[in-house]
This record gives C-alpha cells, sequence and structure tokens, in this order.
C-alpha cells in the first residue's frame, strides 16, 4: 500500500490514537519516514494535544473547590433535614 | 512526554465507586462529597469549554453536581458514574448556551456531516526550527484555549471529552448520544481544524525562528 500525502492527514488522528490497523499503520510510517511536511504535521497535531492536555491550559479559578463544596455541604444538609 | 490527558477518576476502583454510591443512597449522603472529588475539573472544563465564560462555568458546575446528588438514585451501574456525571454536566452547558446564545449558529452546523469544509492540516516548512518550549508559553496556553472555543459546538464537544476530559471514545459516544464512527471523525477534524488555526501562531511565537532565515540566508 503506497499513501499520498493526503491520504496520510485522514489518519494522522487514527495514527495518534494507536488505531490504524497493522497494513495500514505500516505505509503511513513508511510515507512519514521520507515526508517532511507529513512529519511536520503529526508533530504539530501531537503538540497540541500535549499542549491540551496540560493542566495549566484549563486552570481551576482558585477556591472553586471550597464553593463546590461548601455549596454541595448546604444542599446536603438541607436534603438531610427536609 | 507522552500524548493524552491524565486518565480520570482512575485512583478508585469502579467496585470502590459502586459501593460508596450505595453508602449514600443508604443515607450517608456526607460521602458525595468524597464520590465526587476526582470529578471536580472533568465537570468545571467540560461545562467552561462549551460556555466561554469561567463564572458561568463554576456555576454550572455547582448546579450540575447538585443535580447529580439529587438524582443519584436514578444512577445505574451499566454506564461508569463519570459519564453520567459528563451528561448532566453536558446538559448543563447545553441550557446555560441556549440562555446566553444571541450570535447566530455556526454556519457550518447546518452543513451535512460528510461535506462540510476543509478539514486539512496547515502544511509547514520549518516546523523543526520550532522548539518544544515553546509549549511552555502561557500565550500558547491561552491561543489554544481561544482556538478551542472557536470550533464548531459538535467538534468542541468531542474534543473537549476526548482530548481534555480524556474520556475513551465509547464513553464519549455514550455521552454525546453518538455512534463511535462520528466520534471519530469528528475529533479528526477538531484537531486538524485547531493544527490549521495554531500553526502560525507556533511559528511566529517560536523562539529561534531566525535559525531559519539564517540557514538560507547564510
Amino acid at each position: 500500500m503506497k499513501l499520498d500525502c493526503k491520504h496520510v492527514w485522514e489518519h494522522i488522528s487514527g495514527y495518534l490514537d494507536k488505531q490504524l490497523d497493522p497494513a495500514l499503520l505500516q505505509a503511513v510510517e513508511r510515507h512519514l519516514e521520507t515526508c517532511e511536511v507529513c512529519s511536520a504535521i503529526l508533530d504539530s497535531t501531537r503538540n497540541i494535544l500535549v499542549l491540551t492536555a496540560d493542566d495549566r491550559t484549563y486552570e481551576l479559578p482558585v477556591g472553586y473547590s471550597e464553593r463546590l463544596h461548601a455549596r454541595l455541604e448546604a444542599v446536603i444538609a438541607g436534603n438531610e433535614a427536609g | 512526554m507522552g500524548v493524552g490527558p491524565a486518565t480520570i477518576g482512575m485512583n478508585r476502583a469502579p467496585q470502590q465507586e459502586a459501593a460508596l454510591i450505595q453508602r449514600i443512597l443508604a443515607g450517608e449522603s456526607e460521602l458525595f462529597h468524597e464520590l465526587i472529588r476526582p470529578y471536580e475539573r472533568l465537570v468545571y472544563v467540560t461545562i467552561l469549554a462549551m460556555v466561554r465564560n469561567e463564572a458561568e462555568a463554576e456555576d454550572g458546575a455547582q448546579e450540575t453536581m447538585i443535580s447529580a446528588f439529587r438524582h443519584l438514585q436514578t444512577f445505574r451501574g451499566d454506564a461508569k458514574f463519570s459519564t453520567w456525571l459528563v451528561t448532566i454536566a453536558m446538559n448543563e452547558g447545553r441550557k446555560r448556551l441556549r440562555k446566553v446564545k444571541v450570535a447566530a449558529e455556526d454556519p457550518i452546523e447546518v452543513l451535512t456531516e460528510e461535506n462540510e469544509g476543509d478539514f486539512t492540516p496547515a502544511v509547514l516548512t520549518d516546523w523543526r526550527e520550532i522548539p518544544l518550549e515553546a509549549l511552555e508559553r502561557k500565550e500558547l496556553r491561552l491561543k489554544l484555549r481561544e482556538a478551542v472555543e472557536m470550533l464548531p459546538e459538535k467538534y468542541r464537544e468531542v474534543f473537549v471529552l476526548r482530548d481534555i476530559e480524556g474520556l475513551n471514545q465509547e464513553e464519549t459516544a455514550a455521552a454525546l448520544g453518538i455512534n463511535v464512527t462520528l466520534v471519530k471523525v469528528r475529533l479528526h477534524r477538531a484537531r486538524m481544524m485547531l493544527q490549521k488555526n495554531l500553526v502560525p501562531y507556533l511559528k511566529s511565537e517560536a523562539p529561534g525562528r531566525g535559525g531559519f532565515f539564517r540557514r538560507w540566508f547564510q
């Protein structure tokens, strides 16, 4: 199986999620070995996912947890009283 | 550095969680605090990515947890508690979105799934010049948040659950009421749209970009 760039792009996500079947995986890897353009697309997409998974990208507001549990406490107390 | 978010609620075995839920339902309501602790972030970020407003997201997260407490008896053990909670959070987010939505629907929403625009990535020529340290930049994280916010809703929902929250495909499909194939398609498109939107920023922000020009002009 020989893939051109556009076909490889369609499988970038599947490749990153390790979901390609063995034949397709081999074809994609073979393409990536020699294609700098597709390798760069793969790297940049992977980096975006690394950044996405970084806890600092989506930070919780200061005091969020305390406020949440205080409100829950009031609901739980009210629930038990009722 | 591996790809993918931390798996949620992994410190607690499903059996432990089920036992905790049984005790809460049997009257030990205080244990609800403990039950939801691993999911505080999940619920907040899920709603934040939808409503795009921190105060609104925090209020929505509180309402989600209160709703989960009040309806805990309706939770069935065949789904994961986290998936059930996300479903409530998504509904809460959608409800708030409907309330505040004054802008027109994303035009892309009316197009069909199969034929709706360009999902090709940005082609790079000097990516190798961009050091990983660029990912440490605060502005870039902010830029990513903005790019996620700009995604059409159906792509944003899948991206949030899969790549931010770390739900697997089946859990994401269950939380959104769509099939796994659609999860894959939407996730791929979301990632490609983000890649396209963020790459120019990465390139212009990357220190050492001059290296590219030096190499060419020396």
